[in-house]
């Protein structure tokens, strides 16, 4: 059956109100009575909060409240806290004031009476591993998997062993390994030993985390900034302190969050907490300045990879060991993520991976776009470029001699995937590009500028499985499509929500998608993160569509004789196939199923359901057909996103400036969904790699641990001026056969791959002169052409 | 750590001299101008010294989107707040309130301005156009706005407002940019989803229409 939406493209229903500016984000919500708060936030890098005197700052004109961690919940150390008293970074909100305008709130502020105890602190990891390193928690120093915050100090013969500017590979947090790595490096033709370092950035959300927040009738009403909508909706209650149904969340729209927004981050609730407090709706805006300390950050890389290859380019072996910078608190788990995605990408037929993931002092991490499979991506592809130099092989062939097809393995494990179809989409960018072409070009100069050519692969997972579909056929004729994935700016809520029109065969114009508040009734879905929706939303909307075509063919059995199976559906009627005028409309149907009640109006629903979806079903029982539904389709193994990139630049070896001349992304994401969404994912997502490439980083004082990248224009992402004029797209568009329409994530990868096309075609500009650390940023450039040494030591983080 | 220039600053703000509170409502009531029920900065707290010699007007008459609307103004209010704050128009977003962004872009006088760093005292006489104010009356998009629909332009749509209101100056000053000098006068409006493409198809597409 040929689809008639899965494929096409459409507008997205909220894309009018993003042009006329009618679009709701969090700042944008007014309550009657509302008032503002700010943060105090900790002026040191790790402290103890030993007394706070808050007396003449309330007792200014205008001042409602304040609020300070001893009065919210508790989370759990080491996650992120709502409100802490022992900050653990330099800009750490320690308390909130609340007062009638802001200008009052910051000047109540002022008035606080601070006393504060200095802890030690560390923004450099491998200094927190020396045997008398500073720790950035008292109770230890790194975060161990499943167990939290341990301590581990590596000796000195640990360091003495590493040559110089090799990273010291002292003892590990984790360790595994498949096959035989030492038979893969002696049976290798080419063996690289490489010390690389990635450096953190921020997501530089365009919209900062701001919230308000207010009370009625016993109920929480919070606006917040959030890719995700119904998966955060329990974590968000339980941070504030209420059951969920005691919770309306609002997420209409998210300006950017890139990992940043996509659980329920404890700092939103601040004003629901307050308003709880002084009676009265509270606003907390968060300013640019702000975002850049709890805005959070990508962890970054202190690695150590060697790779061993055979004459034709296989991975034979690969050790590879990661120091991640994990921020303070519990972070996130890059660098376990960044091993898997290698065991993938360049399906080693050996691998060990070590590693350990260092607290720091400085802001919290958490998932950023590809978290540790990006970082992988631009620090090993220019790695495989390298061997194929070394080797006499085109970058096409010796990743396609690597790349995974269906049977390649993931992880410690060597799991199953669902797909993989990389050597297509390798085959169909160099195609495309016109790689042979342009490689022959390589290294032609024009004045101070030189040509160079890059390749770059990515990899990220790319779905999930065993959530929550529901959607409602009203007695209007209406297919309203209830979806609880968030909206993150993808336009895949939509998309996937086509998948239940397309099941049920409605013109797409008489569909209403339900979101964006959870008073609207939304189902137990994933969070819009992780690269996941298009799988994971295109599976429950298939599992609620089937139940309600079901239900549809019983009703039409009841009322028009034969049994369901004698029933078809088309053109929104449900008709008997052997004689098509016993028919009935949806609209009929949907009011019978009020009629029948039962099942077919969403009276009586699966126990298998989330407690949540059961509430939304039951909220809109009795009015209209409702198809409700868990998805236990079968999905055995990882579901992986790949991407490849293909790019050409010129290189001012005077300035050490690039300009892209053409980019190409190519995507395996499965069946193509929505073509002009994916082609501005692959497009845009490649802005955001070359930005982590080339331009992004944290920067420290180390003395104080005070960061210097605190605005757009330091720590800056990339401007129209810094991408080419024009970029290209494709996609392999083969199904994923886990997938009832064949889809697959794909949003991550697209970066990764972009960040890494550049820096191979930096380096083969260059003539392959290798980094081995990123941004590589023009000074780098000119003293690599110049043949100078560099100014940074090869393992130094969080500088310049 | 906090800088207490991130937040709005209303300090040391003087008080309304020539116009009282009653007058001043009569006021807004005859121009048939509504004020935003939120004040950022309560009537109770704004009027409530008495009058100080030599202090500014604080009542100011602005033209936005065609319309006049009475404000009361703090004289180191910025447009993006009066905008967003008094006069409803959220459309206008802030994204960094320093000029970094363009998230805040508006046109006075048919040119874009970031709105963050306009004084809102010195709009006296200007045009201000904001997004709310490009589509026409009956609701008809601007060519730049169907365009950047027909393209996909917008992602997560918080920096769009500002990439509408630059593309639209522009499109007044140059109405067949070349895709270069679409960039260039687009570059100042930073789009951290990256969806710079999409946008200028949007800009060179709108141009065919305009």
């Amino acid at each position: 059956m040929a689809n008639r939406l899965i494929g096409a493209n459409f507008t997205p229903p909220d894309i009018r109100a993003k042009v006329t500016g009618q679009a709701k984000y969090a700042e944008d919500f007014r309550a009657d009575g509302m008032v503002f708060c700010r943060l105090l936030t900790s002026p040191m890098p790790h402290a103890r909060v030993k007394s706070i005197d808050a007396s003449e700052a309330l007792a200014m004109d205008g001042v409602v409240g304040v609020l300070t961690a001893a009065e919210v919940p508790e989370i759990p150390s080491p996650r992120d806290p709502i409100l802490t008293n022992t900050p653990h970074f330099l800009g750490e909100p320690i308390l909130a004031v609340a007062a009638v305008d802001e200008t009052t709130a910051q000047d109540a502020i002022g008035k606080i009476k601070l006393d504060l105890e200095r802890l030690p602190f560390t923004v450099d990891p491998l200094r927190s591993l020396r045997p008398k390193g500073p720790d950035a928690r008292e109770e230890g120093n790194v975060m161990i998997p499943r167990e939290g915050v341990g301590r581990i100090k590596w000796t000195p013969e640990d360091f003495a062993e590493a040559g110089e500017g090799e990273l010291p590979m002292g003892e590990p947090a984790l360790e595994w390994s498949f096959g035989d790595v030492d038979a893969g490096f002696s049976n290798a033709k080419v063996v690289l030993d490489e010390t690389f370092v990635t450096a953190s950035n921020s997501h530089h959300s365009m919209e900062p985390r701001s919230a308000m927040a207010y009370w009625d009738n016993g109920k929480c009403y919070l606006y917040g900034s959030s890719q995700s909508q119904s998966f955060v909706h329990p974590g968000i209650a339980r941070t504030i302190g209420i059951e969920p149904d005691k919770l309306v969340y609002v997420a209409e729209n998210c300006g950017g969050g890139f990992g940043s927004k996509g659980g329920p981050y404890p700092l939103q609730v601040i004003p629901a907490l307050m308003a709880k407090k002084i009676g009265r709706p509270v606003m907390m805006r968060i300013s640019r300045a702000e975002e850049y300390f709890i805005g959070q950050a990508r962890p970054g890389f202190q690695g150590r990879v060697k790779l061993g290859f055979r004459e034709d380019g296989r991975v034979l072996a690969v050790d590879l060991y990661i120091v991640q910078e994990n921020g303070p608190n519990a972070g996130f788990g890059d660098w376990t993520s960044a091993a898997n995605a290698m065991s993938l990408v360049y399906t080693p037929e050996a691998m060990r991976f070590r590693g350990v993931s260092v607290l720091t002092n400085t802001p919290q991490r958490t998932a950023q776009r590809g978290p540790g499979q990006n970082q992988i991506a631009i620090a090993v592809e220019p790695l495989m470029d390298k061997a194929a130099r070394a080797l006499e092989i085109d970058p096409v062939v010796i990743r396609g001699v690597n790349a995974p097809g269906h049977d390649a393995k993931y992880g410690a494990e060597q799991g199953p995937i669902t797909s993989a179809y990389q050597g297509e989409a390798l085959d169909k960018g160099a195609e495309r590009f016109g790689w042979r072409e342009r490689r022959a070009r390589s290294g032609t100069r024009r004045g101070s500028k030189v040509t160079g050519v890059g390749i770059g692969q990515a990899y990220h997972s790319a779905g999930s499985s065993g959530f929550d579909g529901l959607v409602r056929l009203t007695p209007e004729g209406k297919l309203h499509i209830h979806t609880g994935v968030g909206n993150l700016g993808t336009y895949s809520y939509a998309s996937t929500s086509r998948v239940a029109a397309e099941i049920l065969k409605c013109d797409w114009e008489n569909c209403v998608i339900e979101r964006g508040d959870s008073s609207r009734n939304l189902p137990w879905n994933f969070g819009q993160f992780g690269s996941n929706t298009s799988f994971t939303m295109t599976r429950t909307n298939f599992a609620a569509a089937t139940d309600a075509v079901a239900k549809l063919k019983e009703i039409a059995a009841l009322d028009l004789g034969g049994s369901p199976d004698d029933y078809d559906i088309a053109d929104e009627t449900v008709f008997r196939r052997s004689s098509p005028s016993r028919r009935m409309t949806y609209a009929k149907a949907a009011a019978r199923a009020i009629e029948l009640g039962g099942k077919f109006s969403g009276e009586e629903v699966d126990e298998d359901l989330n407690p949540l979806t059961k509430a939304s079903a039951m909220a809109i029982a009795g009015k209209g057909l409702v198809g409700v539904a868990k998805d236990r389709i079968e999905k055995n193994g990882t579901v992986p996103a790949l991407a490849v990139g293909f790019i050409e630049i010129e290189l001012d070896l005077d300035t050490g400036k690039y300009e892209i001349v053409d980019y190409l992304g190519v995507a395996d994401c499965g069946t193509v969904v929505h073509p002009q969404g994916l082609a501005a994912q692959i497009k845009s997502g490649a802005v955001m790699g070359f930005g982590l490439a080339t331009l992004e980083r944290h920067i420290y004082d180390p003395a104080w641990a005070i960061p210097h990248s605190v605005g757009l224009y330091q720590a800056r992402p990339p401007s129209y001026l810094d991408v080419p004029l024009e970029m290209d797209s494709d996609a392999v568009d083969l199904p994923d056969p886990q997938n009832p329409v064949g889809a697959k994530g794909i949003g991550e990868p697209l970066m990764g791959c972009a960040g890494a096309a550049l820096i191979c075609a930096i380096s083969d500009a260059l003539g392959g002169h290798y980094f081995n650390r990123t941004p590589v940023v023009p000074d780098m450039v000119i003293n690599a052409a110049a043949g100078r040494p560099q100014s940074h030591k090869p393992l130094q983080v969080n500088t310049d | 750590m906090t800088d207490p220039n991130d937040s709005f600053s209303l300090e040391n703000c003087p008080p309304i001299t020539a116009v009282s509170r009653r007058e001043f409502i009569k006021s807004v009531i005859a121009s048939g101008a509504i004020v935003s029920s939120v004040l950022y900065r309560p009537a109770s707290v704004a009027g409530q010294s008495g009058a100080r010699s030599g202090a500014l007007e604080r009542l100011i008459s602005l033209n936005v989107n065609g319309k006049t609307r009475r404000v009361d103004a703090l004289p180191q209010e910025t447009l993006a707040m009066t905008l967003r704050y008094k006069l409803g128009l959220t459309g206008t977003k802030l994204g960094c309130d320093r000029s970094e962004c363009g998230a805040c872009t508006v046109m006075i006088d048919d040119v874009a301005h970031y709105s963050c760093s306009t004084l809102t005292h010195r709009m006296r006489g200007k045009e201000i156009t904001t997004v709310e104010g490009v589509a026409s009356e009956t609701g008809e998009l601007h060519p730049v706005q169907q365009a950047f629909m027909d393209e996909l332009g917008p992602q997560c749509g918080f920096c769009t407002p500002g990439q509408v209101m630059t593309a639209v100056a522009l499109l007044k000053d140059n109405p067949s940019p070349t895709r270069e000098q679409a960039r260039d006068a687009m570059a100042g409006n930073l789009c951290r989803c990256g969806a710079y493409d999409h946008y200028l198809n949007g800009v060179m597409r709108a141009a065919m229409e305009v």
